[in-house]
């Protein structure tokens, strides 16, 4: 089982043999990245209209709906795990903090390059700093998504200080600087991702008449973040499986990664086994006391009940379960659930269950190009995740640098 | 009133939060001016025979380009329409019940505190001192933000456009009632379906109207409170096989409202105002987050730190167990001095071994 990781050194800097070898899933890769490269040309000299299905009912749709709303919360593994690791103190999942760390930051740098497919002027993001409409729901999401993308990028900045220190030695006094910071990036990171993943539900409060009740509340702030947890947890184990699952990562793991990673999958399973169930609970309540009981036996009743059914409570089970058995497999499981879940959640409240009150013919459905667009995001990220792992101390312990963690 | 002394409460807990957000959390006490003499439309649908000159007389009035089909040509009627980029105002026909029919003129509301305004985070939208809810595409995101939370559908936006693409919608023919001329539709309206005055006394008439023959009128003014208010009101009339509302009555009114497609169950509330406990909130999580996380990190790190102190009192005490029973058995053995030489060489042993292993735990 033991193997030896290939650190990068300071004459060979570069690991990039895994990108030119032909196997089947480096064949995807490039094809959905050009795919992808056409659509982009496409939508930046034809027009938003050129590519997608959106229209003047239905502003927001595949775009925003997985890239902005399931990205920024898929990516809350970050918060979840510095948090349990550094200010809880549970240093034995310290080998999942760097990855998590990555991802969240990947995680949100895409979510600002698939924005800037998604808005009409791009290049004027920007301008909410200039012209601040602090009466806006979007203008706290665009600040704190803004400032915690810079926190995860300092965060995450250790690991290529850690590549490229030998060669630049200066890198290493940023690490340095950015090590003693550390508590208060982590905590910073945590209210600037409550403040904004809460957002992100906070937005369609302002239109009670086109989200369909079961899923509008005055809590759809809590419900955002508390499903943001559920992701943070679940996206570790279902992040930890793929990584394990691929030869050319799991080559990168040092043997203290892959001893903790069982554990770091069950503990965060039960923690996500928690938190599902408590969702649970406040959803169905929610729905009691706004007395939405009716709107059950509707078509939206029956997919209100399999979300919650399928998408909450059995990965909950399944999660609860695994962990108590000692069950990996199972766990792994019930975090794809439990990702499918958010995805499904998130969809519903800014496509399926959004204009539900609209006859059909006006009614909203992606178009390839757009689901392309989305496919072409997500392409990207896993190219540079791959990049950084095989370059950067991510699964493994440089070992220049162990003795300074503690 | 209670509610926004609260929120004014939350608001001054922002400004003293080190975060920039603070700015946000004044929202939470932002509203948009109410101007009492601003201007208004009554659009009275029981006068309206959906002859489509309103729509010419804005597309005349705002230069707008002409339309695949000729504004005379009434069967597109037949099919329901909304705003666009290039048809700032449509007329609908809707099913009253019973037969009968009526036809709706849409377009911007100009809201007395508009959704759209409060949800632009670059401030392009306002509400003017006349009533109009103008915008400026030149600081224009295009997030369609403001789309999403128009409670009515109106702004569309040129998706189009790859280069300079904006929000297209009503502007009340804002520079036309500088110059003191009424809005393209109003004056092209034929059957006087479209009365124009400032808003206040436009509810007067509204009412007046519904007096006089209150058989026509459904009892309810839309507009008047739904959403905040609105400048441009609608007075429908009552279908005739329904129960007429008691006045204003939102949700006596509701069945009857929608079949002319209108919805009066948004509250009378700004629909901003949806958003305003959330946002509202912000400041006390910059308060008390840190505070939390602060606390536990401190709490583990003192835990920690006990436990390691702890941990090194247990292990000299064994130690020095230890040593006792060694040296107590070479006592016995081989006498008091013999005890004493061992005593002080295993210490010094001890020491030695300590000193290595100390370092090697910090790894």
């Amino acid at each position: 089982m033991s193997h030896q990781v290939t650190i990068p050194t300071k004459d060979h800097l570069f690991n990039m043999k895994e990108f030119f070898k032909f196997t089947p899933g480096n064949i995807i890769n490039y094809t959905l990245l050009a795919i992808g490269l056409v659509v982009t040309w496409v939508r930046f000299t034809q027009g938003i209209g050129a590519v997608s299905n959106l229209d003047d009912y239905q502003p927001w749709g595949m775009w925003i709906g997985f890239d902005l709303l399931c990205g920024v919360c898929l990516a809350a593994g970050g918060y979840f795990t510095t948090v349990a690791c550094y200010v809880m103190g549970m240093k034995q999942y310290h080998s999942a903090a760097r990855p998590a760390v990555l991802t969240a930051f990947l995680g949100y740098a895409f979510v600002v390059v698939a924005l800037l497919y998604d808005l009409g002027h791009p290049l004027r993001l920007p301008y909410m700093f200039f012209f601040p409409g602090t009466t806006s729901v979007l203008f706290e999401v665009g600040l704190c998504v803004a400032t915690y993308l810079t926190v995860l990028f300092v965060e995450w900045s250790i690991c290529p200080c850690e590549w490229l220190g030998k060669k630049w030695p200066v890198l290493l006094k940023w690490r340095h600087w950015v090590e003693k910071c550390g508590i208060l990036l982590t905590i910073m990171g945590v209210c600037l991702s409550t403040l904004h993943q809460s957002s992100l539900g906070s937005l369609f409060l302002i239109c009670p008449g086109k989200l369909h009740p079961l899923w509008y509340s005055p809590f759809l702030p809590m419900f955002f973040f508390v499903t943001s947890m559920i992701a943070g947890s679940s996206m570790v184990v279902f992040e930890g499986m793929l990584a394990h699952k691929a030869r050319s990562t799991h080559a990168m793991m040092d043997e203290k990664h892959l001893t903790n990673s069982d554990n770091v999958t069950l503990s965060f399973s039960k923690a996500a086994s928690f938190i599902l169930f408590s969702y649970f609970c406040l959803r169905v309540i929610d729905m009691l006391s706004h007395g939405n009981f009716h709107y059950l036996f509707s078509g939206y009743g029956l997919w209100w009940l399999i979300e919650m059914g399928f998408f909450v409570l059995t990965p909950c089970l399944l999660y609860a379960k695994g962990s108590r058995e000692e069950n990996v497999g199972l766990c792994q499981f019930a975090s794809c659930i439990a990702v499918a879940g958010i995805i499904v959640n998130r969809f519903t409240i800014c496509m399926i269950a959004f204009n539900y009150d609209l006859p059909s013919s006006d009614r909203y459905f992606p178009s390839l190009p757009e689901i392309m667009v989305s496919v072409f995001v997500v392409t990207m990220i896993v190219t540079c995740y791959r990049f950084i792992v095989y370059h950067m101390p991510v699964l493994y312990e440089h070992p220049d640098f162990q003795e300074e963690e503690d | 009133m209670n509610r926004r002394k609260f929120l004014t409460f939350m608001g001054t807990a922002g400004v003293v939060s080190a975060l920039g957000t603070a700015k946000v959390a004044k929202a939470g006490v932002e509203t948009f001016p109410y101007y009492d003499n601003g201007y208004g439309v009554l659009h009275d649908m029981t006068r309206c025979i959906g002859c489509r000159k309103c729509e010419e007389g804005c597309n005349k009035a705002n230069k707008l380009p002409a339309p695949e089909k000729p504004f005379s040509d009434l069967s597109v009627l037949d099919k329901r329409r909304r705003t666009t980029p290039t048809a700032w105002t449509v007329v609908n026909k809707w099913d009253m019940g019973e037969g009968k029919f009526a036809f709706r003129k849409q377009q911007c509301f100009h809201c007395n505190d508009p959704a759209c305004a409060s949800a632009c985070f670059t401030k392009c939208y306002q509400k003017q001192p006349n009533g109009a809810v103008i915008y400026d595409g030149s600081q224009c995101v295009g997030c369609r933000y403001c789309m999403v939370a128009c409670p009515f559908y109106v702004p569309s936006f040129e998706y189009g456009e790859p280069f300079d693409p904006v929000i297209k919608k009503c502007t009340f023919c804002f520079d036309r009632l500088k110059e003191g001329k009424l809005p393209g539709c109003v004056e092209s309206c034929t059957m006087d379906a479209l009365t124009f005055g400032r808003r206040k006394d436009l509810i007067k008439i509204a009412r007046k109207r519904i007096e006089a023959e209150p058989e026509k009128y459904l009892d309810y003014v839309y507009g008047e409170h739904d959403a905040g208010g609105t400048a441009w009101m609608v007075l429908m009339p009552k279908p005739k096989d329904l129960p007429q509302c008691s006045t204003g009555n939102a949700a006596e009114a509701k069945d009857a409202a929608k079949r002319a497609g209108l919805d009066t169950t948004l509250g009378n509330q700004p629909m901003a105002e949806y958003t305003y406990g959330a946002l509202g909130a912000v400041p006390m999580i910059i308060a008390f987050w840190p505070v939390l996380f602060g606390g536990a990190y401190g709490m583990t790190k003192r835990r920690e730190a006990i436990a390691k102190a702890n941990l090194a009192k247990a292990t000299a005490e064994e130690k020095q167990k230890v040593m006792d029973a060694v040296v107590k058995v070479i006592e016995k053995e081989q006498g008091a001095e013999a005890a004493e030489k061992a005593r002080q060489q295993m210490n010094e042993a001890l020491a030695e071994a300590d000193a290595p292993k100390t370092d090697g735990e910090a790894n």
